[in-house]
């Protein structure tokens, strides 16, 4: 290959530790399908990633208009990796208006790499600089670094003698741009091209349009003195822990958590499930999964997705549902049954902004309070919570794990963020994974003793029966339910007898969770800081970086928010402050404060954004001043 | 518990649960027709699931000695959708009301029966709310003094029939609530059928809204205001069956058999199958206390069709997925794509 003679030229290269990339373009200009490749080279490569799509909520907005802004960001590097990037090292901008839409969370003197045949009269004016105002000539971006490369122009004549018509070689042009970057970055083609061979299987002349176009860009920058001033740079392989990996999002690995589960268990998956973003992935990738017995039922409505589930779950299936906020609202009368029938149920929430329809695009964790006590009656269940993509898929798997062992429903929180990043999952092996038993009732003779169908074993855990089982035959439902019979039951004392039972049997959950730990820095000190779910990756560096900065500080992550584990007390009481930052405002914080008659300090963003590790560093000196 | 060896009988299907119905109840009789129909199905106790929403008829689960779950308030059609998806081998029939079916379990009913689930559903209509003692329901007569109407029901009522058959229904039969022996056939029918069967029970509530269907039971007027199907036979009614409907083009007309202009070879031939014909039925909704010119209420199976379940259909698509071996665990973990470090 000819890569081998271009990577010998002797070039000034600069190691990095980590890069921040956003590719942003036009709807149309492939700006996900190239930031994905850039993505899987640099995992194929060993970098830890962390990738974040930003596209337009609707889904054929005006070419060339800032609404019209797709971006696809993501941050590689030597070390771990926890975010995409609190603002970004480097920008593609394929026109005018996606430059417009992103500068402001360009680095200053960050690198901005320009198609400036996306800068013509037409694309200043949709963008809303105007004709007259070129960016590129004003001194705009007289604090940055610009590389403009006239890449439609290059696409049209490295494909010249391709016979392909004008239009499908413009479409090459973001695969030139990749080429571009991956000779920046001094990365390897190989992955690249070993997708576009699979990819453009069956029509071998735009697999070999797309690779022409992307060893063309590789070409230029060798070829072009543009970056001889600057050079390349170099991001050394993580040092990742050996194994087999897969890239995956949060929503991905929430279904894959649940099929697994389901393996593990010897039982049927069930999905119950409405399309609503941004949890619709997951119905996606489990209606894909029917060759592991999967089945997904795309109900009429938020109601009969939780509903068709508890049928299911009767019918001895590991049974689930998936919704964001405000299917979780509908959802909450089914809950309240499943709570009360005391059968196993997994409940994904991915949370966005709300209230009502919101921000249904954007990030936020402000159903945390809705998941503990959004039901009628005293109605517990177990809530835990996810903190990173691949954190999805063992948040899912363990709520599957608590929902069957302790015949429950539990209710899984991810959210938005968490649900569209992707990063490398070490794929685990079978047999890592923790065990899931359901224990289901045996059949019975005619001359044994009635079947009690809510005697509980010594967690107040009752037996699932599956139906089918001869002896098993019970009748259950909403109504009160007298203890160990099932049968309907109005006697007050019973209801507060049966009352106390789930909420202790949910309690009881705390005995199997392990204690919370100290995720990074000191067993005592100053400032605890403790977070949940989505906001992990910023709280690590942001403590990271105050720990190098000589702080006495501390994170600690909570899995589990109901019941929380037992020692989270203690642990609390090892700092003289807790912070606790959320996006909401301040829903953990009021239930520490609730349960442990302490006050931490509170520290809101709910801007559909998630936090960035400056924001909570902040934080964390503002409250070491104050001590 | 059952002996797998032995017919079980109606008794066998009886639950140690008292019902706590008013004396007098509808409801008393369906139940009864119930158990007999399922012990001359030869069912098993143990392979059927009986789901049921909220409302006086919803309680059904309970007297029945099988499975059963009694659900929430218009959701027993979902309920037993999920359940009959997850184990299709099972018997799953479902007690609602014409509240729990058609108001608040609406959206759930059209969308059941268009999928087209093996179930066997029991729709009790006493076209008032029981149980919340007694306001007007969506198939309230309009003009009927309720709690919540006390100047008379404005809304306009649901057609039953109508409302399946024009969501895509398979099966939809109409029982008088005292017909028991036309009952227990018919739940039998309902069985057999593989697809939602509707079964639609006028059933009288002796306390909230007695005598709502006594147009059709008043053993005076019955013979002119109600029409029973039969396959293959003409549509004729009437105190010494001397009445036929005809039809005069897409116009279904009253003729007198007396007449002997009129022939019964002229008549409509009931054929369960055809599904225009059975709209047309649907559609002989007249209130006999509205006017004197009206066609017969219909009783019996309207209509039968012949469709794929959406259980089947699911569970053939999971077997092509599976022709070449079920996924294993390691398959799942590592998906399509992986590279390796180290």
């Amino acid at each position: 290959m000819s890569d081998t003679t271009i990577l010998n030229r002797e070039d000034m290269v600069t190691a990095k530790n980590s890069v921040s990339v956003l590719f942003a373009g036009d709807s149309g200009d492939g700006m996900q399908l190239t930031g994905t490749q850039f993505a899987n080279t640099v995992a194929v490569y060993g970098s830890d990633l962390n990738t974040f799509p930003n596209f337009p909520s609707e889904i054929r907005p005006p070419a060339g208009t800032v609404a019209g802004v797709s971006g696809f960001q993501l941050q590689f590097g030597t070390s771990s990796v926890y975010t995409p990037g609190a603002k970004f090292d480097v920008m593609i901008a394929m026109n005018a208006a996606a430059l417009k839409a992103n500068l402001a969370n360009l680095h200053h003197g960050g690198i901005i790499i320009t198609d400036t045949d996306g800068f013509d009269a037409k694309n200043l004016k949709l963008s809303g600089y105007g004709e007259e105002n070129n960016p590129l000539r004003d001194g705009t971006l007289k604090d940055y670094t610009v590389f403009e490369i006239p890449v439609v122009s290059l696409t049209r004549t490295a494909l010249a003698e391709t016979g392909l018509s004008t239009k499908n070689i413009d479409r090459c042009k973001n695969m030139f741009v990749l080429g571009v970057l991956y000779w920046l970055y001094s990365l390897p083609l190989e992955t690249t091209i070993k997708t576009l061979k699979t990819k453009f299987a069956k029509k071998l002349d735009l697999a070999e349009a797309n690779i022409k176009a992307v060893t063309a860009g590789y070409n230029f920058g060798d070829e072009t003195e543009m970056f001889s001033q600057h050079g390349r740079f170099s991001v050394a392989p993580a040092d990742k822990k050996p194994g087999l990996y897969r890239r995956v999002t949060g929503n991905e690995a929430s279904a894959i958590g649940l099929a697994a589960a389901a393996k593990k268990a010897g039982l049927n998956l069930f999905l119950g499930s409405y399309p609503i973003t941004p949890a619709t992935e997951i119905l996606q990738t489990l209606a894909g999964l029917k060759k592991w017995g999967v089945k997904t039922f795309q109900a009429e409505d938020e109601i009969a997705g939780v509903l068709s589930s508890i049928g299911a779950a009767y019918g001895g299936a590991l049974a689930a549902t998936n919704t964001s906020g405000p299917g979780l609202a509908l959802k909450s009368e089914g809950l309240g049954l499943a709570v009360i029938l005391e059968i196993p149920l997994v409940i994904i929430n991915v949370m966005r902004g709300g209230p009502s329809t919101g921000l249904p695009t954007k990030p936020e964790q402000s159903d945390l309070l809705m998941a503990m006590y959004g039901r009628h009656g005293d109605a517990p269940m177990p809530v835990i919570a996810a903190k990173s993509p691949v954190d999805c898929f063992y948040a899912a798997y363990e709520a599957a794990k608590i929902a069957v062992e302790y015949m429950t429903p539990v209710l899984c929180l991810t959210d938005g963020y968490l649900a569209l990043s992707s990063e490398p999952m070490l794929v685990p092996s079978p047999d890592e994974l923790a065990s899931i038993t359901p224990v289901f009732s045996p059949a019975r003779k005619a001359d044994d003793p009635p079947y009690l169908p809510y005697k509980r074993d010594d967690r107040a855990v009752r037996p699932w029966a599956k139906p089918g089982t001869p002896g098993l035959e019970h009748r259950i439902g909403g109504l009160e339910k007298q203890h160990e019979t099932g049968n309907v039951s109005h006697d007050p004392a019973n209801h507060e007898l049966m009352t106390k039972l789930r909420a202790e049997k949910v309690a009881r959950v705390a005995d199997i969770i392990p204690d919370l730990t100290i995720d990074n820095g000191p067993e005592n000190g100053d400032v605890l800081v403790l977070g949940w779910g989505s906001t992990y990756g910023a709280i690590k560096k942001a403590v990271e970086q105050a720990l190098e900065g000589g702080c006495s500080v501390a994170h600690a992550h909570l899995r589990y928010i109901n019941p929380f584990p037992k020692n989270l007390g203690e642990v609390m009481g090892h700092y003289k402050k807790v912070l606790i930052p959320e996006n909401n405002c301040g829903q953990l914080l009021s239930m520490i404060r609730d349960k442990f008659l302490i006050e931490p300090v509170g520290f809101s963003k709910v801007q559909g954004l998630p936090f960035n590790e400056m924001e909570i560093e902040a934080k964390i000196t503002d409250i070491l001043k104050e001590l | 518990m059952t002996d797998t060896l032995a017919q079980l009988t109606a008794k066998d299907f009886t639950s140690n649960q008292e019902p706590k119905w008013c004396p007098g109840c509808g409801d008393f009789a369906v139940l009864q027709q119930l158990k007999n129909a399922m012990a001359d199905l030869g069912l098993k106790t143990e392979e059927v699931v009986v789901v049921s929403g909220i409302g006086c008829s919803s309680r059904l689960p309970y007297y029945i000695a099988t499975y059963g779950v009694h659900g929430i308030h218009g959701r027993a059609l979902a309920m037993a959708s999920g359940l009959k998806t997850a184990r299709p081998e099972l018997s799953v029939w479902v007690g609602t009301g014409d509240g729990d079916a058609l108001s608040i379990g609406g959206n759930h009913y059209i969308h059941t029966v268009r999928r087209n689930l093996d179930l066997n559903v029991i729709l009790f209509n006493n076209e008032i709310y029981g149980l919340t003692k007694g306001q007007y329901s969506p198939t309230s007569k309009v003009g009927l003094r309720t709690v919540t109407s006390p100047n008379g029901v404005v809304d306009h009522p649901i057609n039953t029939a109508a409302l399946t058959l024009g969501a895509g229904g398979t099966f939809f039969a109409r029982v008088m609530d005292r017909d028991g022996k036309i009952m227990r056939e018919i739940f039998k029918r309902a069985a057999e059928h593989k697809g939602t069967s509707l079964v639609e029970i006028y059933q009288n509530c002796p306390i909230f809204n007695d005598g709502a269907f006594e147009p059709f039971t008043d053993k005076d007027r019955k013979a002119d205001t109600t029409l029973y199907l039969e396959q293959g036979k003409p549509l004729v009614f009437g105190k010494n069956n001397d009445k036929g409907i005809r039809l005069d083009g897409f116009t279904p007309v009253i003729v007198d058999l007396g007449d002997s202009s009129v022939s019964q070879d002229d008549l409509w031939i009931h054929d369960e199958k055809d599904f225009i014909k059975a709209n047309m039925l649907a559609r002989f909704f007249d209130d006999p206390d509205a006017s004197e010119d009206f066609l017969p209420r219909p009783f019996g199976i309207f209509y039968v069709e012949d469709r794929y379940t959406y259980e089947s259909a699911l569970s053939a698509q999971i077997e092509k997925a599976q022709e070449n071996g079920e996924g294993t665990l390691e398959e799942l973990l590592a998906g399509s794509n992986t590279w390796t470090i180290g």
